[in-house]
């Protein structure tokens, strides 16, 4: 393949982890802006979404898009509920203290890896996807009688591709008219912003703090339902998103969700673009750089603000 | 009315209010003063529960606050303004109020009465709250506690760093709110601008109230003042 088709293939890859790593990095910077948290687990969070959806798109019979729409709604919501379970019995009980909640969340990793190993077991398991037709695409090529298309062979995307791309975007328009055009968003924008004053204008932080703390994890879960008929579930696939999230967050700036999904794009599509030319080993590197530059550089992140 | 029965509170182990009692009737302005570190903010701060009491009870209108959560105490009716005003910087002007209206479930008509009672407000309402001026942020940070329509209001320093316009904006409103029947506790550290605005004044030394006094007798002899603020 020429340069030119390749590079679109590479874009097209990364944009598709761009997706998903968005929607993963959404919910940590969600949980750390407004709680304050460092949770470590998130990554399990993903990794339960994933394991769910195999789980109960396999307990439905019939059409593989039955059991799949099936997963992509009893998933997130099985993990959100999971989470603020672990908030209200764990994170509550130790008064949210940075550093408590860091190890409590490293425990909580663990617990739920091997809880998966111990039931779900070691394999990697596929889900189907409900619609998954190959499209091929075309490229322009400068020929004697001007600009003409042609399909080169090997540049194609599926459709399912495509949906995940498209569904990450309409989730994300809706969690950011939830923060900016809803109550609760406005709820949870006060508590972030000054806990105290949240409190001292009746707001209840607890509830608050236990909603978004399963908020996140739901995110997190969501993207692993998207991604999993195309990478599969295993036990220990939440270490990747955990440390992409974490770059992610960290390059767009703590607690900042537009910083957070510019970055998603800057890490999900570089990492594309990096994998298909080079190796996945050298994205990896490149990104870590990209952090210690940016925290060397510019402390609070491309879009954060200087003092929280 | 707002009533401190022997409260104790402070951070950690370190205690800073001990055996502190306090009564501001309604429609009436009391104002609590003393030096840096006598415990005035702490008093307030212990009155909204963001400082745990470890002895005493807070009583509003003769009903115990102290085992409520502290998100269900400004919901009792006590509006705060807190020292440095404290503001949702992000949110718009709009948002703050709106924050404010929420906590008691007020809505269109006390929204209209707290800007009535700040038009400078109504200009900006779409500005972000930490871009108004000082004294504007003063005006929002009192509006947002006046929205819960408070039998008690805490004022921590509200006229610190304004200029004499502003402070003469806040002190109708404070007048105003003690001729609607509001308990209002006042902090202020300027001897002169409280003794022709409270009705009454405590004097507060190491975590406790030690005297209190009328302000008109004050207003005649200026010795116990001096004696409890002076330099």
């Amino acid at each position: 393949m020429e340069f030119g088709p390749h590079l679109m293939l590479a874009v097209l890859e990364g944009a598709v982890t761009a997706a998903v790593l968005s929607l993963t990095a959404v919910g940590l910077s969600l949980v750390f802006g407004v709680m304050r948290v460092v949770n470590v687990a998130h990554g399990e969070f993903f990794m339960l979404g994933a394991v769910l959806a195999w789980w109960i798109a396999g307990a439905f019979g019939g059409h593989a898009a039955l059991g799949f729409l099936a997963a992509l709604v009893v998933a997130p919501l099985a993990v959100g509920a999971m989470a603020v379970l672990a908030d209200i019995v764990i994170l509550k009980r130790i008064g949210y203290d940075p550093e408590r909640t860091i190890v409590a969340t490293i425990g909580l990793l663990y617990i739920l890896q091997q809880v998966t190993l111990m039931s779900y077991g070691p394999e990697a398991r596929p889900v189907a996807a409900p619609f998954n037709t190959r499209l091929a695409l075309p490229w322009v090529e400068w020929g004697e009688a001007g600009p003409a298309l042609y399909w080169p062979w090997g540049l194609s995307i599926t459709s399912y591709k495509l949906a995940v791309i498209g569904a990450a975007v309409a989730v994300l328009v809706g969690v950011w008219a939830v923060m900016t055009r809803t109550r609760i968003g406005l709820v949870m924008r006060a508590t972030q912003l000054d806990r105290d004053m949240a409190l001292a204008f009746g707001i209840p932080v607890e509830r608050v703090y236990a909603l978004v703390f399963g908020f996140g994890a739901a995110l997190a879960a969501l993207a692993a339902v998207l991604i999993v008929p195309i990478s599969q579930a295993h036990y220990l696939m939440g270490g990747d998103p955990l440390l992409l999230s974490f770059i992610v967050v960290i390059i767009g700036g703590l607690g900042s969700l537009p910083g957070t999904v510019v970055a998603a794009l800057l890490i999900g599509l570089s990492d594309g673009v990096i994998s298909v030319f080079f190796s996945p080993t050298l994205a990896k590197i490149l990104a870590t750089l990209l952090v210690a530059l940016v925290l060397v550089f510019r402390p609070q992140g491309l879009f954060g603000a200087r003092a929280a | 009315m707002l009533e401190l029965r022997g409260i104790g509170a402070g951070y950690g182990r370190a205690q800073v209010l001990r055996d502190m009692s306090l009564r501001v009737g309604s429609g009436e302005i009391l104002c609590l003063l003393g030096r840096n570190g006598a415990g005035k903010t702490t008093a307030m701060k212990a009155i909204m529960g963001l400082v745990p009491l470890m002895a005493g009870e807070v009583l509003l209108d003769g009903v115990s606050l102290g085992a409520l959560p502290p998100h269900e105490i400004p919901k009792a009716g006590i509006g705060y303004i807190p020292q440095g005003r404290r503001l949702f910087g992000e949110l718009t002007v709009a948002q703050n109020i709106e924050i404010g209206l929420m906590a008691r479930g007020e809505g269109r008509e006390m929204r209209e009465r707290v800007l009535g009672l700040f038009p400078r407000l109504r200009e900006r309402l779409g500005q972000r709250a930490n871009t108004l001026s000082g004294g504007e942020q003063q005006m929002l940070a009192t509006a947002r506690a006046l929205c819960l329509r408070p039998k008690a209001l805490l004022l921590d320093e509200p006229t610190e760093g304004l200029q004499p316009s502003m402070i003469e904006a806040i002190r109708v409103v404070v007048r105003q709110m003690r001729e609607e029947g509001v308990a209002v506790l006042l902090v202020e550290q300027r001897v002169d601008a409280v003794l022709d605005l409270a009705d009454r004044v405590a004097f507060m030394e190491n975590g406790r109230v030690v005297e209190e006094a009328a302000a008109e007798a004050l207003r005649a002899d200026h010795a116990i003042v001096d004696r409890y603020v002076g330099v």
